[in-house]
């Protein structure tokens, strides 16, 4: 059986990918997506450890997870839209006012 | 039995009531309307007092009379001040002519003020004047006084500077108050020490601690007579305090007579007899008293002498008579000063209200240089001005002849320095006498000296001459009920008068002394008569002779250049220094500098947390997280026990 440690290792590079994509990718749909890699990472402990202890709670999580995640692209790629059409870029670093 | 209802209460109430209607509402007030709530005030007033006194005289009233005696007025730790007032045969005779003279003044003023703008206002104030002269006359303890005390120089603050339109009558409202300022902080002191060592400001518990400590004199006793004598002298207008009283005369006219010459300015002599108790103890108080009473006589006679102000003859002569008062109490014969106090009060605001009279009816001339021949023109100010004249000359048997003549008497019989202080005194007698006629005659007598020729000058209307007589017929008998009946009626208060019958020189010594004053004064009248009727060319060909006296005379000793220049300016460069420079620039500016200083170097490092940059935010977010993750995870306490270093955590 493949140990718990190795279900975490992987579960916090997926998390650390996600972070250091959010940090220093200047696309916004890629920032998005490394959100979404973020929730996944988590996603994943949630589910090793359901499984390790036989309890549904973390199994239930992350249905919660993936219904906010669905709910949030939909809302977010919709004001992905918005920006470039009123800036003509999706570079985060030239979205810097609250006001379109 | 039933007690006599004083109505005390009311005599302070009703004027503050009319200061109250008719400063709030006079302005939407008919004019009539004014003036009768104005004059109903103190009338009902002096009615009450009336009735007082004829309730005394008959039997029914004992005195000393408290109706008002509230406890716990100011009750802080050991302070404890009730709010009590008390009437005695004192402070009887003072609301007498506090509100007799000053109900005249009122009636005179109706005439006087009638043109003038602000109506309402000039008797709103007059209204407030007798309110707190009332409360400082009736006050059973010292705080009390003190608030009538302030409350006067209040009112005479904003009456000299009734016109305040004009900058010297402002000014000179200003110098009141401020000079007042010093005399009260000595007053201020006063009532500190007398609480430390007495426990109470109520005059009767001090006067009765006093009595059951038979040895205890001077000392603390004199300081504190002393510092109430500053607070006198400011009020009084005594030596060196005077200077405020001479400008006050840019006050209305009926104000000059009624609060700078017949009522406020009396009240140190009024204090000083109400705490004789205190200098009775002190010989060095009395007689700092008496010298400053004297020095104050014949300092402001010699000014007096050649003033060319109508009104400011009178208020040097004011000055003057203060000083005599002042003589009166420091040879410790109390009822001899108060006893000119209330004849002065009469002939003073006569002659006050006489030269308004004169001044009303030449269009506001007030220089007597251009007057002259006004005898025929206004008969009536004439005869009653020359009533007040003789009276304040001490003629027989005018009032001013038996108050002054019983100052002078009882400084004679005050040991050998009291011969020399009746002398200046008798000599000043002789400079009031001559100054007065020449008022007298400049005004009065002669060929009009005016450019204009007095085709206006004309007689006042009859409520402004309705007073003059009034108070002509007081000038007239005001004196006598002899200092032997006033002095036995006020001696349960002041202490008992001595019976020129049993003193050394008996009585021939009283008649002779009187003698002197009347011939003293017949001289002054015969020098005047020479030098101002017979050959008015003399004055000048005299102050040509003598240059220099005749300057320092019409300089006025250049008192105020020298208060000026030794006292104001320095304190005006100080406070411009400390309060422009040292408070202003350096603590305010400074500290308001510093604060700013604070507050843009914290910004300029704050803002950059602030920078906009969205990643960098979640950079920050980031290393947040990691470090608390760092912080949990961890095995803190292990890592450090390994380097010797030992947690105790709470519980454990």
């Amino acid at each position: 059986m493949i140990p718990l440690s190795w279900y975490l290792l992987l579960s916090a590079a997926l998390f650390c990918l996600g972070v250091v994509g959010f940090l220093i990718k200047r696309n916004l749909i890629t920032v998005f997506m490394s959100i979404e890699l973020m929730l996944n990472g988590v996603n994943l402990s949630f589910v090793t450890f359901a499984h390790q202890w036989h309890l549904v709670k973390g199994q239930i999580f992350v249905f919660f997870v993936m219904v906010v995640a669905a709910a949030e692209a939909a809302v977010g790629l919709a004001i992905i839209i918005a920006v470039f059409r009123a800036r003509s870029t999706l570079a985060v670093d030239r979205i810097d006012l609250m006001k379109l | 039995m039933n007690e006599p209802v004083l109505l005390q209460p009311l005599i302070p109430l009703l004027p503050f009531l009319g200061f109250l209607a008719n400063g709030l509402l006079g302005r939407r007030l008919p004019k009539a309307l004014t003036s009768i709530i104005a004059l109903c005030a103190p009338l009902a007033s002096f009615l009450i007092v009336l009735r007082a006194a004829y309730m005394v005289w008959s039997g029914a009233l004992a005195l000393p009379a408290i109706e008002l005696d509230a406890p716990h007025w100011i009750w802080v730790g050991s302070l404890h001040v009730d709010f009590n007032f008390a009437v005695d045969q004192l402070s009887l005779v003072m609301l007498l002519v506090v509100t007799g003279v000053g109900f005249l003044i009122h009636v005179y003023s109706v005439g006087y003020m009638a043109d003038e703008e602000g109506y309402a206002r000039y008797f709103s104030y007059l209204n407030l004047f007798l309110f707190f002269m009332t409360v400082l006359v009736m006050a059973g303890n010292a705080l009390l006084m003190f608030v009538g005390w302030e409350g006067v120089g209040l009112a005479s603050y904003l009456l000299i500077g009734f016109w305040f339109q004009k900058t010297s009558a402002a000014d000179a409202g200003k110098k009141a108050f401020v000079v007042n300022r010093i005399g009260d902080f000595g007053f201020l002191i006063g009532m500190f020490l007398l609480l430390a060592n007495f426990g109470t400001l109520t005059f009767s518990e001090i006067a009765a601690k006093l009595n059951a400590n038979p040895d205890w004199n001077g000392g603390i006793l004199t300081a504190i007579a002393l510092c109430l004598l500053l607070g006198a002298t400011g009020k009084s207008a005594q030596l060196p305090l005077y200077i405020w009283l001479p400008d006050a005369m840019e006050g209305p006219t009926p104000v000059s007579a009624l609060i700078h010459a017949a009522t406020m300015v009396t009240a140190g002599v009024y204090m000083i007899a109400r705490t004789h108790f205190l200098y009775d103890r002190s010989p060095f108080a009395l007689s700092v008293v008496a010298i400053v009473g004297t020095a104050t006589a014949i300092f402001a006679a010699t000014i007096a002498l050649v003033q060319t102000d109508i009104k400011r003859v009178l208020a040097y002569s004011t000055v003057s008579q203060l000083g005599y008062m002042f003589l009166g109490c420091g040879v410790a014969a109390y009822s001899a000063a108060i006893f000119h106090l209330m004849t002065h009060a009469f002939f003073k605001a006569l002659l006050f209200l006489a030269a308004g009279s004169v001044i009303h009816g030449l269009g506001g001339e007030q220089d007597l240089r251009k007057m002259g021949g006004l005898r025929k023109s206004m008969p009536i100010t004439f005869w009653t001005m020359t009533a007040a004249v003789f009276a304040i000359g001490g003629f027989f048997p005018f009032a001013g002849f038996f108050s002054k003549d019983a100052i002078l008497y009882e400084a004679f019989q005050h040991g050998a320095s009291g011969k020399f202080l009746w002398f200046i005194g008798l000599f000043t007698a002789l400079l009031t006498s001559f100054y007065m006629f020449r008022l007298w005659y400049l005004a009065f007598f002669g060929e009009s000296r005016s450019e204009d020729h007095h085709t206006h000058a004309h007689e006042s209307s009859w409520i402004m001459l309705a007073p003059l007589a009034i108070l002509a017929l007081l000038s007239i008998g005001g004196g006598w009920i002899g200092i032997d009946r006033f002095g036995a009626f006020l001696a349960p208060v002041l202490g008992p008068v001595g019976d020129p019958a049993t003193a050394p020189g008996g009585k021939q010594l009283d008649v002779l002394l009187s003698v002197v004053a009347v011939a003293v004064a017949l001289l002054g009248w015969f020098v005047a008569d020479r030098l101002y009727r017979q050959r008015p060319d003399t004055p000048a060909k005299l102050a040509a002779a003598f240059p220099a006296g005749y300057k320092v005379l019409v300089h006025k000793y250049w008192v105020d250049e020298i208060y000026g220049a030794v006292l104001v300016k320095p304190v005006l460069a100080l406070s411009k220094f400390l309060l422009e420079w040292v408070v202003d620039v350096a603590i305010l500016g400074g500290l308001a500098w510093i604060l700013g200083g604070i507050a843009n170097f914290g910004g300029a490092i704050l803002q950059r947390w602030q920078s906009g940059n969205l990643r960098s935010y979640a950079a920050w977010l980031a290393a947040g997280a990691a470090a608390l993750l760092l912080f949990v995870l961890l095995p803190w306490t292990t890592l450090l026990a390994n380097l010797g270093i030992h947690f105790h955590v709470a519980g454990h």
